[in-house]
């Protein structure tokens, strides 16, 4: 009997997953007892960080794309199709193009969804870098944009890549004064919170740097609309503020289909430290989809499917699986256009951000070329 | 306060979430709400006591009672 793992998503997760396992059972694999099949939406690899400097025109949306099928392992079964339904109790799924699918072992690494249309008024007035189209648009603002009220709103969390906005109002700050122009540019950054980041001590040293540079803070601060021709954008606590340029970090959600198959409100229910899902058997989420209450980064996931691909190994083996996940993160902060902070921190002990440095910041640039080597399973 | 004869019309169970995920559970059912909607928040995360308290006012809606316990903490609010 062939026993069948199935990859639904081939982000960061995924794919780092699936080589994991094409090298752990390779010679299960090549003798037929064992099949991993990766399912993914598109022909494309996508890699999400590079948006970041897609609106400064530091990069193109082109350099986060690459073919799956370079990437991924010759052991593994790539199947472009978009999963549609899932039955867990029949250990089956439903694919779009290629029909129902058994699996004995199942791992969802879907990721985060964008809905802007939950906050009337975002999808129209607000431009984004937490997509393709995003942030191209927003390229075409931001790098003819002079004067005026640039305003960052983090309308919805979690979200992906919790430092992103912070990185965002630090980089757009040095960058209008690198180019003279900072005092003709108003900057506002809104947090749902009664502080500028989730974790306490990310918040507590980003908000004197924010002060310093005059980029002004908005907390407590929960968009409930924004009228696109008024520009405005007012929150549920009743603060109106005007804008010139808008760029909100859209609601994110899970796939629908998880909730369908009673995996979790939205997300997926697991147990922080194994992964499995709560709600039913031979069933594993990681990354963005996971409920583990850590950060949705690329970090995360890359850590959480090496944990799983050990899980996964043993299992089909017939051994104990005795991996866990920690709970570790490990970020780079983009702090101006040459300058970072990092942090790592696990569910025992929280983040101190390092000093800024130029260092730090070429190594996030050398960590988003090396990482094409992390999705083949390498690094 | 501690007052558990509070009538609420929903639930948000936080209960094992991290800082802020309660408020920020407790902020996105209240943000579908209706004027006079009574939603009972449960945490176990001693920063709700004061995170859930600050933004509550701050939002102007009204926080009827909260009930301490050992494992967890209820909080009854109402929407403005
Ligand atoms: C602007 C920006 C900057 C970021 N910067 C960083 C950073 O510096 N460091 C960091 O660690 N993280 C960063 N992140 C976050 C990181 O990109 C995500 O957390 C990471 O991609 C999550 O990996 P994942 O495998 O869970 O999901 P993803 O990489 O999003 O992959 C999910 C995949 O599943 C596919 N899929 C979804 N539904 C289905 C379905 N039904 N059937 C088939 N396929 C499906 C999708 O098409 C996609 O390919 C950033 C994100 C953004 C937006």
């Amino acid at each position: 009997m062939t026993v069948h793992i199935a990859i639904v998503g081939g982000g960061t997760g995924g794919t780092v997953l699936a080589n994991k396992l094409a090298e752990r059972l390779g010679p299960e694999i090549e003798r037929g007892d064992v099949r991993v099949t990766l399912l993914n939406d598109g022909p494309d690899h996508v890699y999400k960080p590079v948006w970041l400097y897609v609106p400064f025109g530091q990069r193109e949306p082109d350099d986060g794309r690459r073919p799956l099928e370079e990437l991924v392992d010759d052991a593994v079964d790539l199947r472009i199709d978009r999963v549609t339904d899932l039955d867990t109790d029949a250990h089956q799924l439903q694919t779009r193009d290629g029909g129902p699918m058994e699996y004995d072992y199942l791992v969802l690494a879907t990721g985060s969804t964008l809905e802007p249309e939950r906050i009337p008024g975002l999808a129209d007035g607000a431009h984004d870098y937490y997509s393709e189209s995003g942030a191209t648009a927003l390229r075409e603002e931001l790098l003819s944009f002079t004067e005026g009220r640039i305003v960052l709103s983090v309308v919805g969390t979690p979200h992906m890549c919790p430092a992103a906005p912070l990185e965002f109002v630090f980089m757009v700050d040095d960058w209008f004064r690198e180019r003279g122009l900072r005092e003709d540019v108003e900057i506002t950054y809104t947090y749902p919170i009664q502080r500028v980041h989730g974790n306490a001590n990310i918040g507590e040293w980003a908000r004197p740097i924010m002060d310093e540079r005059g980029i002004e803070v908005e907390t407590f601060f929960n968009a409930e609309s924004v009228d696109p021709d008024a520009e405005t954008i007012t929150s549920m606590e009743g603060t109106t503020l005007e804008y010139d340029l808008l760029v909100g970090i859209p609601p994110h959600s899970s796939i629908d289909l998880i909730e369908e198959a009673g995996l979790g409100e939205d997300w997926v229910d697991v147990d922080k430290h194994t992964l499995e899902a709560e709600a039913a058997d031979d069933v594993y989420a990681l990354g963005d989809t996971a409920e583990t209450g850590v950060p949705n980064a690329g970090s995360v996931a890359h850590y959480q499917a090496g944990v799983v691909g050990q899980r996964l190994a043993n299992e089909v083996r017939g051994r104990p699986a005795t991996a866990t996940y920690d709970g570790k993160t490990l970020c780079f902060i983009e702090t101006g256009m040459d300058s970072a902070s990092f942090v790592e921190f696990d569910y025992e002990n929280p983040p101190s951000p390092a000093p800024p440095s130029e260092k730090l910041h070429w190594s996030k640039l050398a960590y988003n070329e090396a990482y094409w080597l992390t999705a083949r399973g390498l690094l | 306060m501690t007052d558990t004869d509070i009538a609420y019309d929903d639930t948000v169970d936080a209960r094992g979430s991290a800082c802020p995920g309660p408020l920020m559970d407790l902020i996105g059912e209240m943000r579908d709400a209706d004027s006079g909607t009574v939603v009972r928040l449960l945490s176990d995360n001693d920063q709700s006591l004061t995170d859930v308290r600050e933004w509550v006012e701050e939002a102007g809606n009204e926080l009827l009672g909260v009930d301490e316990d050992d494992d967890y903490h209820t909080f009854y609010v109402e929407k403005a």
